[in-house]
């Protein structure tokens, strides 16, 4: 394994991709993601690639869609307020079954908002965000180590499916140090029969869209985009679970609050309380599976969110409602400490699973 | 038997989907004899817009993304950059360019994106029915500018080469028409070179092409031909609104 | 050093507050043990209020956010009044007496009055306050010591300033030696 480095969980995400052959990124400024796109602007000249401050995120994420339709392998990142610009882009991109990697490091919302870390962008990241029936890949990290390992997994999923694969950080994944090894392993590479090159004049011209103006052709077409989500949710769920043995009650939260969670799960441990968590690292695919099975185990749910209840509606789904779920949240930028999540789970485990 | 006549190589066989009349089929055919001309036809990648063009991509042989309203020069952007090689054209509308896409196209000439941008203004939204353009004339009755355009209230129409021509980045700006044969060879001129300027590496490059709209104008094509000198060209000058190697030459 | 400590370094923009921070945790990596640091972070940084948040541990971090630290080191009034109160029964506060006059009121801590900023100026490396205090911290904080400063440091001085090994050096030592 190569020499760990203390970096920022900005510019572990910038490294890593450049490190899984992405050469060309498209970026604009907004807090507390910008180190993303310094990072390109000093790294990029060097290798060869193309680093562009776009005049605005609509035109950076149209950038990316001009480099993913010649096949490269591009980025783009921003922060909550950004985002909700490219999901026109997104849209394109989830119709035209391009890949690329979107970085979201979430901020406060909605409107301007706020600066501060926030998980509220859950529904726009999972459930689309632009028009039209799609999902986006969601890999949710949890450490500056995941934020360099689920970027080259986003880049390797984008291609694999050639659709967008996002990563879901917020402000605090974005603005942490902690050690990094880049030692990302090989980069598997995908054929793009599809991709514009140039025919040479010696095939049949390709054509990279999304309009489909008979119906007939436009249902076949979201069909078909749906089997290949199938897929995914069979084959690419990502998951950790923690203290889940024996745990009665199951924590479920993502990214920054799963690590805060982690340290009341430890407290309430100490104290003898059953409580275990699962953490899902692809919030789409969602780990339905994992969770129902946790349902017939543990008595109840708590659903650890920096959001006013957004994952909570995919656990109740997931688990069919069989077991009450709990919500414990802050929101603005707030974020929720491990004594506050320590009382949920001590009231929870105490009142057990009545509804 | 000599041939005299014959449809360019670059424009595949399928059948415009175009109004009678409308000048889209003259201009594809002249940006299709140019990527014949340069022999360019199997290293070019064609960018097309939302609205009456955005079928482009079935008509010409050539490698087509399809943008969203008013993105293309930002897509044509990332496709250049991520190949450099090869030859990359936006054909976009009045509505794409110069209203939704305004910041695209303004940003690409500044940074002197080196791509070619032809850009139809027939001063009218075509494809959804006949809606005011940003280049619809003062007065001019429109779907939606039903009294004719009121500059008092709705403002003045955009001229897109007299704008760009204050771009320090733009490096070509003609603006031609396709209303009679004079025309249409001076305009088969200007887009050659806004291409070979391409190849050349001199960066932005933009053919603004007053066309027509005998639809949703309401005119016959032969009196919509006539417009266009009557009252397009007088607001829209044709002729040649920067050029930087020709300005570099003559000093 | 007790499995997990927890420091919050406090003060304003410019002082090196993020900087100071960033050493020990490299030093702790270093060290083989599990580091965090997490800045504040948004407009404060232009002059108003900085503070980091470093976590050493022998054990995986969970949350790397510090509301209740072992280690307060507090370079301005403003600071020290905000966080006097978080920091544990039995955890230690650094105050830099040049900039705060203010005694800490708790008798449930430790407390280090160090002129760091007056004694940054004495040795003429004005800016290094930080590094004068962050030297104390080494000095009596269980676990800590003047081990790896030197690989530490050329970690967090960039290339460019590498003439300033020497004095990061020479700041880190007159902190630690220094005797209220």
């Amino acid at each position: 394994m190569s020499e760990k480095v203390l970096m920022k969980g900005n510019e572990a995400i910038a490294e890593a991709a450049i490190q899984a052959g992405c050469h060309h990124y498209f970026g604009y400024p907004i807090t507390p993601q910008t180190e993303v796109a310094a990072y390109m602007a000093k790294r990029m000249p060097k290798i060869g690639g193309t680093f562009l401050q776009a005049e605005s995120e609509v035109s950076a994420i149209n950038m990316v869609i001009g480099v993913a339709s010649t096949g490269k392998r591009v980025m783009t990142s921003s922060s909550s307020p950004g985002v909700s610009l490219k999901a026109e882009g997104i849209s394109y991109l989830a119709g035209c079954d391009l890949p690329a990697v979107v970085v979201n490091v979430q901020r406060g919302g909605p409107g301007l908002g706020g600066i501060q870390p926030s998980q509220s962008d859950y529904f726009q990241s999972t459930k689309g965000g632009g028009h039209g029936d799609y999902r986006n890949i969601v890999l949710a990290p949890a450490s500056v180590q995941e934020m360099a390992s689920l970027t080259v997994k986003a880049f390797d999923l984008a291609d694999k499916y050639s659709m967008v694969s996002m990563i879901l950080a917020d402000g605090t994944m974005g603005q942490m140090m902690e050690p990094v090894s880049l030692d990302i392993g090989e980069v598997k590479t995908y054929d793009k029969p599809w991709a514009l090159t140039g025919t040479k004049c010696e095939r049949e011209h390709n054509i990279v869209n999304s309009l489909y103006l008979k119906p007939e052709e436009l249902e076949v077409k979201n069909f078909e985009r749906y089997e290949k989500y199938k897929a995914i949710e069979e084959n690419e769920v990502m998951y950790e679970e923690y203290l889940m043995d024996d745990a009665e009650v199951c924590v479920v939260a993502f990214g920054i609050t799963s690590r805060v969670a982690k340290n009341a799960i430890n407290e309430a441990r100490a104290n003898g309380v059953k409580v275990g968590m699962i953490r899902p690292i692809t919030l789409w695919p969602f780990p339905k599976k994992v969770l129902a099975d946790a349902a017939d185990k543990c008595k109840a749910f708590i659903c650890v969110e920096m959001n006013m209840g957004q994952m909570i509606e995919d656990v109740e789904l997931a688990i069919r409602c069989k077991k009450p779920v709990y919500l414990c949240n802050r929101v603005g930028g707030m974020i929720p400490s491990p004594e506050e999540v320590l009382a949920k789970i001590n009231e929870v485990n105490e009142n057990g699973g009545a509804f | 038997m000599s041939v005299v006549f014959e449809k360019p190589k670059s424009l595949t066989d399928a059948v415009l989907h175009y109004c009678p009349g409308c000048t889209h089929g003259i201009i594809h055919r002249l940006v299709a004899e140019v990527i014949d001309e340069l022999g360019i036809e199997g290293d070019t990648i064609g960018v097309a817009p939302v609205g009456c063009a955005v079928m482009a991509y079935n008509y010409f042989t050539c490698d087509f993304v399809q943008a969203a309203h008013g993105r293309a020069p930002a897509v044509a952007t990332g496709v250049k950059r991520s190949d450099p090689s090869k030859i990359v054209f936006t054909y976009q509308g009045d509505g794409d360019l110069a209203a939704i896409g305004t910041a695209e196209t303004v940003h690409s000439a500044a940074r002197r994106e080196n791509i070619t941008v032809i850009f139809v203004n027939n001063a009218i939204y075509g494809m959804t029915g006949g809606q005011m353009a940003p280049t619809t004339l003062p007065g001019q009755v429109t779907q939606t500018s039903p009294y004719g355009r009121d500059v008092n209230t709705v403002g003045y129409p955009v001229k897109v080469c007299e704008l760009l021509s204050n771009v320090d980045g733009a490096a070509y700006i003609e603006r031609v028409a396709v209303n009679n044969v004079k025309n249409i060879k001076n305009a088969k001129k200007a887009i050659k070179k806004a291409f070979q300027n391409q190849m050349e590496g001199k960066g932005f490059s933009l053919i603004e092409v007053v066309s027509t709209c005998p639809t949703n104008w309401g005119m016959t094509p032969e009196k919509a031909l006539e417009w266009v000198d009557e009252k397009m060209i007088p607001y829209y000058p044709l002729g040649v609104y920067k050029d930087i190697y020709a300005e570099e030459e003559a000093k | 050093m007790s499995k997990t400590c927890k420091l919050l370094f406090a003060g304003f923009g410019g002082q090196g507050i993020l900087f100071a921070g960033k050493f020990l945790a490299y030093k702790g990596l270093i060290e083989d043990k599990q580091v965090s640091w997490l800045p504040s972070y948004g407009p404060e940084m232009r002059g108003g209020t900085a503070n980091c948040s470093v976590i050493i541990s022998d054990e995986p971090i969970g949350s790397p956010i510090v509301d209740a630290p072992d280690v307060l080191i507090a370079m301005n009034l403003p600071s020290l009044e905000k966080y006097e109160n978080a920091v544990v029964s039995g955890g230690k506060i650094f105050v830099d007496s040049t900039l705060i006059d203010k005694k800490v009121e708790r008798d449930d801590v430790d407390v280090y009055y160090i002129p760091a900023t007056q004694m940054a100026y004495d040795n003429n490396i004005k800016t290094l306050a930080n590094m004068i205090i962050t030297g104390k911290v080494l000095k009596e904080v269980e676990g800590f010591s003047l081990d790896n400063v030197d690989a530490a440091l050329k970690k967090v001085v960039s290339a460019r300033k590498i003439e300033l090994l020497g004095v990061n050096e020479t700041a880190l030592k007159s902190g630690y030696d220094y005797a209220e």
